[in-house]
């Protein structure tokens, strides 16, 4: 956990993304507070409370006062739809680029992609 | 007299230098420990960072300089005193007595004091309060200076590599203990320690002491990002290198025909840096704060 180049409070928003993205988390869901957060995973909770204030940012999670904080309507379709863009960009070229130096052609890889499809 | 504040208070030392005969240990030092901040106090051995925290806690004066906590000098003010807690690895505690002599002492000296959390890190670590201190094992004395410096609750708590004598399972329970109390209860909490790795998350902000001089004073995730670690093959990365804006190159090792550099440089400056190395296909990681430390201060001993 929290092993990567990026700050931590954007590797914690970016697991929630995940989450959403994968709807681990659905709209209307209370996530984790701030402080359950911070004592989950050893953080500093100023750390875990910038990661949730960037989320309500970008209108992944809105609070509840007094209450907590929720998956916003409207998240999934919103991250999903940025998702695929990035999903061509940060998964897949890395993937064609190791493809290219093993020496895989396009054909190889197409093949396997339907037979994967008609499994 | 000073009335004790809602809030917690910030720590600064304003121009301070602290001298021990011929030897300087603090050189004109200016740092804020954040006011409700866990900051970490890194530095070598001899670095100053004991005599740092003695000079908060009025344990001694600075030679120049000013110590401010909530922006007055601490020194003989009983009020604001009562409001900064440091608990060093020697303990500070009457060895020939029984704990539980120590934990009332600890309890009339602190109006902060809680004797709940007392008796629940007492009770984490088994240590038992009709013993003496002086017959407590390394890792429950340590254990017992957590138990003083959690349950003492002061708006200042420093902790001077006091866990070092605890066993990785004590220490973790220990970070579990200073996390959940302080959600509860914040406030300015400063811990130096050489286990660099085990307490960087829990750290908002980061100070470096070289030499009785502060390298580094920034939040931990500013830091974070001013590091890279890069490899690639020699000759590809050794040109590559000097073209790149606003880099340090901190370290290179050499594995066979790869080599892998340490970068450091401004945020901007090192992700343009990045998004060039890794189109010229080299493999790119983080740097925690333990290899940032190393490379800042490295020098043999």
């Amino acid at each position: 956990m929290f092993d990567g180049r990026d700050p931590i409070y954007v590797q914690i928003a970016d697991q929630i993304k995940a989450d959403v993205i994968a709807g681990r988390l659905r709209e209307g869901d209370q996530v984790m507070s701030t402080t359950q957060y911070a004592q989950t995973y050893r953080i500093n909770p100023a750390t875990a409370a910038k990661a949730f204030a960037e989320l309500v940012d970008d209108q992944v999670l809105y609070k509840r006062r007094g209450v907590g904080m929720f998956v916003a309507d409207g998240a999934t379709t919103r991250l999903r739809g940025s998702g695929r863009k990035e999903f061509f960009t940060d998964r897949l070229d890395p993937v064609l680029a190791e493809a290219r130096d093993l020496g895989i052609s396009v054909a190889d890889i197409l093949a396997h992609i339907h037979a994967t499809e008609e499994r | 007299m000073t009335t004790p504040t809602a809030s917690p208070p910030e720590v600064r030392l304003r121009q301070v230098t602290a001298s021990y005969g011929s030897t300087t240990a603090l050189d004109t030092v200016d740092v804020t420990f954040p006011a409700g901040a866990i900051t970490g106090l890194l530095g070598r051995n001899g670095s100053g960072k004991t005599t740092m925290l003695s000079l908060v806690a009025s344990l001694r004066r600075p030679n120049a300089g000013a110590v401010l906590v909530d922006g007055q000098d601490p020194f003989e003010d009983e009020a604001l005193m009562e409001q900064v807690c440091l608990i060093r690895e020697s303990g500070d505690v009457l060895e020939d007595e029984k704990v539980a002599v120590n934990l009332r002492y600890a309890a009339d000296s602190r109006p902060t004091w809680d004797a709940e959390l007392a008796g629940r890190v007492m009770e984490t670590f088994q240590i038992d309060p009709t013993k003496t201190v002086r017959r407590l094992s390394r890792g429950q004395r340590s254990a017992f200076g957590t138990v003083l410096g959690l349950a003492s609750r002061a708006p200042v708590t420093m902790l001077d590599e006091v866990y070092l004598g605890m066993d990785a399972p004590s220490r973790y329970a220990f970070y579990d203990l200073l996390l959940e109390d302080y959600l509860a209860h914040p406030r300015t909490i400063i811990l130096s320690s050489h286990l660099i790795v085990e307490i960087e998350n829990l750290l908002e902000h980061v100070v470096i002491l070289d030499r009785g001089r502060v390298l580094v004073a920034e939040e931990a995730e500013d830091l974070r990002t001013q590091g890279l670690q890069v490899t690639g093959r020699g000759a590809d990365l050794d040109a590559l290198l000097p073209t790149l804006a606003g880099v340090t190159v901190l370290a290179t090792r050499t594995l066979g025909p790869t080599r892998q550099a340490t970068l450091t440089g401004q945020p901007e400056l090192l992700r343009a840096a990045e998004s060039e190395l890794r189109a010229a296909g080299m493999e790119i990681g983080g740097i925690d704060l333990q290899d940032l430390f190393v490379h800042l201060t490295g020098r043999a001993a």
